[in-house]
């Protein structure tokens, strides 16, 4: 307990610093000054999504190879988190784009696969949603988040393809390129801090889902062993031991 | 028995169920030809327009058609659990799922095959000297649609509001394979038709990456 | 006439099954010989149903395993055996509760199929053969969903007999039937029996065949309840049992 309030803390102190650097430190920049602030958490956010997605590509298939309920917890801790990060990506960049471009959105390649990923992966929540039995949705949805994960540099290699085929306008202010060292140190650091916040709310969720499961175990103990098994561990004779002794 | 074989009796039998009644066969082309006309409302297609847009929208009633055409492979074997009777039968389950996916395949594009022709007349679009390409891409296309589109009707059988879920999972899935579609099939009906060999490559590595998914993943699809 | 099949023994060591947090079977663990004839009693959720389709390689047990004598292990646990799982299907025929038919074929195209899918010689012939024993030779080429529930229930036992398998699994096999084919299905069973086939029957309803059972195991809540044993009498279990339903 002690150990994960201290971690806590650490990352929260991390993301302080990585706010304030990123708001006071960095030097502004030429043609956007302020808004491009918000670079620092948008491509901070898509890299946390990856790694997300990464992970629950990896659990899908360690859970359809060991066949042990805490992959399964593991793959949908993973693509909740991801498309999270993914939903903050798909926000903040509209929000960065309409006072530097004056548009809400663009069909550029990388926008477009990522918005198509965002899909994806709520159709793989979705699914689980619609599915009852717990064996069939772990095995069900592990399966649909593989073949969602190979999809994924399918998806990105074709709009890339097509997108170059169809010359965009160019966009002013092409982010990443020639950053101004302290810039570089900013991005870093904002990297880090959402990284490690993303990493929290992982694990956050995956021991949230593995306690659910326990839980319908115990519950499913419990109703094996029939009411009076148990003593008063059951509501229905507590209830009725406290009835008796009130008479 | 060959999972090639095992999965020959198996088509045998898709093809034999659907050809007594042809209902499915027969919903998917009307489908197809509702959402074509629907979009000739959308705009006017004049010759260059068509060239442009034609190739989308024809890929795209594919798709919708597809994605409604597909549910019934896996839904229908609920009906006497005659899946369970598969099961038992000493044949992999790959077997089951190729002979499913060749069956929605031969369907999908019997229904290509009539809708291809009236697409062109409606829409004015020239098919001489392109006919053989045209097979081509239609039938990488249609490989990647039917392989995919078996495996989630086989996923969403088991869910509530399958019908709803199986476009949910499948559309966003074979973006892709659209994009390289359409360009594929845009190429061949420009002034100067010409197979375009990247798309074409991608479209036949999406297929193959998707096919090999499937047979490893075969046995958990069809577990109870 | 065909050899004789090999006689394949079932046992189930330990098997629990759960669907999600309701338990079908608890830790059950039984040995049912080659050749044995075993009626498998109780009331409905009793799980005879998930140990029946459990014996036919429908479902993996959640824990334990099911094993067959004379043939290859399945294991539980997602980890499959070294040895194919193939063999036994051969060997094995279920009468589930569904007819496992498809509706808009005909008889002969539903027992076709099954026979080409099982490998089977002879295909025409034996169809024909066995069209012919379960009565239905004249309605061969009629589509099953025109057919009386009889008639389908005496086409889906034709069907999981068609390949002789030594293992046969029947789960309520008896519903449905009329008297002719009831008497059919008993005969069919003597026959099968003599053959030296292990049977597990699940019933709920008294009817003749049970007289053929060597071994009554009578399951409530997922666990084994009683059990008359390989060398045991079944008729007492069968009796008491008979009075209560």
């Amino acid at each position: 307990m002690k150990a994960r309030s201290t971690l806590t803390a650490l990352v929260a102190l991390l993301i302080f610093c990585a706010g304030y650097a990123a708001l006071f430190l960095a030097p502004d920049e030429a043609t956007m000054h302020a808004i491009q602030r918000i670079f620092y958490f948008h491509v901070a956010s898509w890299n946390a999504m990856f790694c997300a997605f990464f992970v629950a590509f990896y659990a899908s298939v360690a859970y359809l190879v060991t066949g042990k309920r805490k992959w399964d917890a593991l793959g949908v801790s993973g693509v909740e988190v991801g498309v999270i990060c993914c939903t903050i990506g798909l926000i903040t960049g509209p929000l960065w784009a309409r006072p530097v471009w004056g548009i809400w959105w663009t069909w550029d390649a990388k926008l477009t696969s990522t918005f198509i990923l965002w899909l994806l992966f709520i159709a793989y929540l979705l699914l689980r949603g619609l599915l009852e039995d717990p064996e069939k949705k772990a095995s069900l949805s592990a399966i649909f988040a593989i073949f969602a994960s190979l999809d994924i540099p399918l998806v990105y290699l074709a709009n890339r393809l097509w997108r170059t085929q169809h010359p965009q306008p160019v966009i002013a202010g092409g982010q990443g390129s020639g950053l101004d060292p302290t810039m570089s140190k900013v991005l870093l650091l904002c990297l880090l801090a959402i990284f490690c916040v993303m990493i929290l709310v992982l694990v956050d969720r995956y021991r949230l889902e593995l306690l659910r499961n326990e839980a319908a175990e115990l519950k499913f103990e419990i109703e094996s062993r029939g009411p009076d098994a148990l003593g008063v561990a059951s509501e229905g004779a507590a209830t009725r031991a406290l009835q008796k002794g009130g008479q | 028995m060959t999972t090639v074989r095992a999965a020959g009796i198996v088509l045998a039998k898709e093809l034999r169920l659907e050809f007594r009644t042809r209902e499915l066969l027969t919903a998917t082309v009307i489908f197809a030809l509702v959402v074509v006309v629907l979009f000739s409302f959308a705009f006017d297609p004049t010759a260059a327009e068509s060239r442009r847009y034609g190739p989308g929208l024809l890929w795209i009633a594919f798709l919708f058609a597809g994605s409604l055409m597909l549910n019934p492979s896996f839904a229908r074997e609920q009906n006497n659990e005659t899946l369970d009777a598969l099961r038992m039968a000493p044949i992999s389950s790959f077997a089951i799922l190729l002979g499913k996916i060749l069956a929605n395949f031969i369907f999908m594009s019997l229904a290509e095959l009539v809708l291809v022709p009236v697409f062109a007349v409606l829409y004015n679009l020239s098919l001489a000297g392109i006919v053989w390409r045209l097979i081509l891409v239609l039938a990488l296309g249609t490989l990647g649609l039917t392989v995919t589109g078996t495996v989630f009707s086989a996923v969403s059988a088991h869910a509530r509001m399958r019908e709803l879920l199986l476009p949910l999972l499948l559309l966003p899935l074979l973006t892709p394979l659209l994009i390289a579609a359409v360009e594929s099939t845009a190429s061949l009906f420009a002034e100067q038709p010409a197979l375009d060999r990247t798309w074409l490559a991608f479209l036949a590595g999406f297929d193959i990456v998707f096919l090999t998914a499937t047979w490893l993943l075969c046995d958990h699809l069809l577990e109870e | 006439m065909p050899a004789t099949p090999a006689s394949i023994g079932v046992s189930f060591h330990n098997v629990e099954k759960r669907f999600g947090s309701l338990a079908a079977l608890r830790s059950v663990s039984l040995e049912i010989r080659a050749g044995e004839f075993v009626a498998l009693l109780g009331p409905n959720g009793a799980g005879k149903t998930t140990l029946l389709r459990m014996a036919a390689l429908l479902m993996n047990p959640t824990r334990g395993a099911v094993l067959f004598t004379n043939g290859p292990a399945v294991v539980s646990e997602r980890v499959r055996a070294q040895a194919p799982v193939v063999r036994p299907k051969h060997a094995i025929g279920l009468v589930g509760h569904s007819t496992l038919l498809y509706d808009e074929l005909t008889a002969a195209e539903n027992l076709t199929l099954f026979a080409r899918l099982y490998a089977l010689e002879n295909i025409a012939a034996t169809v024909a053969a066995a069209l012919d024993d379960c009565g239905l030779a004249t309605r061969a080429g009629s589509l099953v969903h025109t057919f009386s529930r009889g008639m389908r229930q005496r086409l889906a036992i034709a069907r999981a007999l068609l390949h002789q398998p030594s293992v046969i699994l029947l789960d309520e096999p008896a519903a449905g039937l009329d008297r002719q084919g009831l008497a059919w299905f008993s005969s069919r069973l003597a026959r099968l029996k003599s053959d030296g086939c292990t049977v597990l029957m699940s019933t709920h309803a008294r009817n003749e065949s049970l007289d053929l059972a060597t071994r009554a195991i009578a399951l409530a809540g997922g666990r084994v309840e009683h059990d008359s044993g390989s060398d045991g009498d079944p008729r007492a279990l069968l009796s008491t049992l008979r009075a209560e339903q």
